[in-house]
């Protein structure tokens, strides 16, 4: 058969597109539920954390269980009303004491940089905060991530008096040693200026909310 | 069917330290073992099917639209590792990120196809493919393995270096900071090609 025929050609590039499209779409299909499984695992694991919780996840045998199990356990609510608003915001009871939790989302060097905030009920002082980055510099601005740099923040304030004054990274060394400085991450001056910003935008998101409860 | 068509690409004919082809992935994601052993496995698969399927299809392409065919086949393929890989192996593929979906740019694929399985029988294709992938596997894993373990004192994650020896600790020891960035991954591969071409005299041109 001539196979350099426009027709056939034609036919041939309709056929392989529709068989490929099938193919996708079935695993697509197939593949979806578990991949949304993974990813609010991973999700709630990061809440979790920045409570100070599930620590033994790394050696639960079932991963997914553990995870989720200590979610429901702890974990009373997820969102808060603020001036006819609903913000995301989730509540933790753990040993007698509550906890607050704020989702944050920003931009780092390369691209998007997210976490956690955990406040406790003075809705003041940080009792914990995650990090995570889609694609920062390895030893670099992805050091965010690390204990080294998430524990700076706690028991740090993010009010001065009744003024908000988030926390502010800066370079070791420099600026007053005030409860609103956490050391910066040498070479990664734009992801940890991506992280200042993160957290004064997203945390003045709940201010009324704060003042309400705390009136 | 012919041995050499298995034993070649690991050595003779390797695809980044003879041909020099797939350096860009080569140099992003051996910065750990892990992660350069997936992609390793990733492309192997890529190489291997791809090869197969083009070498069943080679006797109906048309040829006007040969390059688009590869293209399609291998983009497939790419998509369903990236997809399996986020179901079953979410921490890796997070790691790996783009490079998964970059797969379909490395050079190695594209070319085996052309070279190989477009006028060679399925069976020897497919073991082409297969080989190609691994002897990529075998360069990236090496690296890795240097990388990471004077990058970051870890093998798979497990701690080598013993901790005692760090600066911090009171010790002598520090990490080199070099071996995570990307310059170091093409200098072990020049290190890699030096130490082949001493050993394989036919390699050096004039």
């Amino acid at each position: 058969m001539d196979t350099n025929k426009n027709l056939y050609t034609i036919i041939y590039a309709i056929i392989m597109v529709v068989v490929v499209a099938v193919v996708l779409a079935l695993a697509s299909y197939l593949l979806k539920e578990r991949q949304q499984r993974n990813v609010e695992t991973e999700t709630k694991e990061m809440i979790l954390n920045s409570v100070g919780l599930a620590a033994g996840a790394d050696d639960a045998a079932d991963y997914a269980f553990y995870i989720e199990s200590e979610y429901d356990k702890y974990i009373t609510d997820t969102s808060v009303v603020s001036a006819g608003e609903t913000l995301p915001m989730f509540v933790t009871r753990k040993d007698g004491e509550t906890f607050y939790t704020i989702p944050l989302k920003g931009t780092g060097l390369w691209g998007p940089i997210w976490g956690y905030i955990t406040l406790k009920s003075d809705f003041n002082t940080i009792y914990g905060i995650v990090f995570d980055h889609k694609g920062e510099t390895p030893g670099l601005g992805a050091e965010i991530t690390t204990h080294q740099f998430t524990g700076q923040f706690k028991d740090k304030k993010i009010f001065e008096r009744e003024e908000f004054v988030s926390v502010a990274v800066l370079k070791e060394g420099t600026g007053e040693n005030t409860p609103h400085r956490v050391d910066a991450i040498s070479g990664g001056t734009i992801t940890s200026k991506g992280v200042e910003d993160m957290l004064k935008v997203c945390i003045s998101r709940y201010l009324d909310f704060f003042k309400s409860k705390k009136q | 069917m012919d041995k050499k068509i298995f034993t070649d690409p690991f050595f003779r004919k390797n695809p980044i330290t003879v041909l020099v082809l797939g350096i860009c992935s080569a140099l992003a994601v051996t910065v750990k073992v892990e992660p350069a052993i997936v992609m390793a496995l990733s492309v192997t698969i890529v190489t291997g099917f791809s090869n197969l399927i083009m070498s069943v299809l080679r006797k109906t392409i048309p040829n006007r639209i040969r390059i688009i065919v590869q293209l399609v086949v291998v983009a497939m393929l790419v998509i369903l590792v990236d997809q399996i890989l986020k179901a079953y192996a979410y921490d890796v593929s997070k790691q790996l990120s783009v490079f998964v979906g970059l797969i379909i740019t490395n050079c190695i694929i594209m070319g085996r196809i052309e070279a190989f399985a477009l006028a060679n029988k399925p069976l020897p294709s497919l073991v082409d493919g297969l080989a190609n992938g691994m002897s990529y596997g075998m360069i990236l894993v090496a690296i890795s393995v240097i990388r990471e373990l004077f990058g970051s004192g870890t093998l798979l994650g497990f701690q080598i270096v013993p901790l005692s020896w760090y600066m911090k600790n009171g010790g002598f020891y520090e990490n080199n900071g070099l071996m995570i960035l990307p310059p170091m991954a093409l200098i072990i591969v020049g290190l890699i090609i030096w130490i082949q071409r001493s050993y394989q005299k036919e390699l050096i041109e004039e």
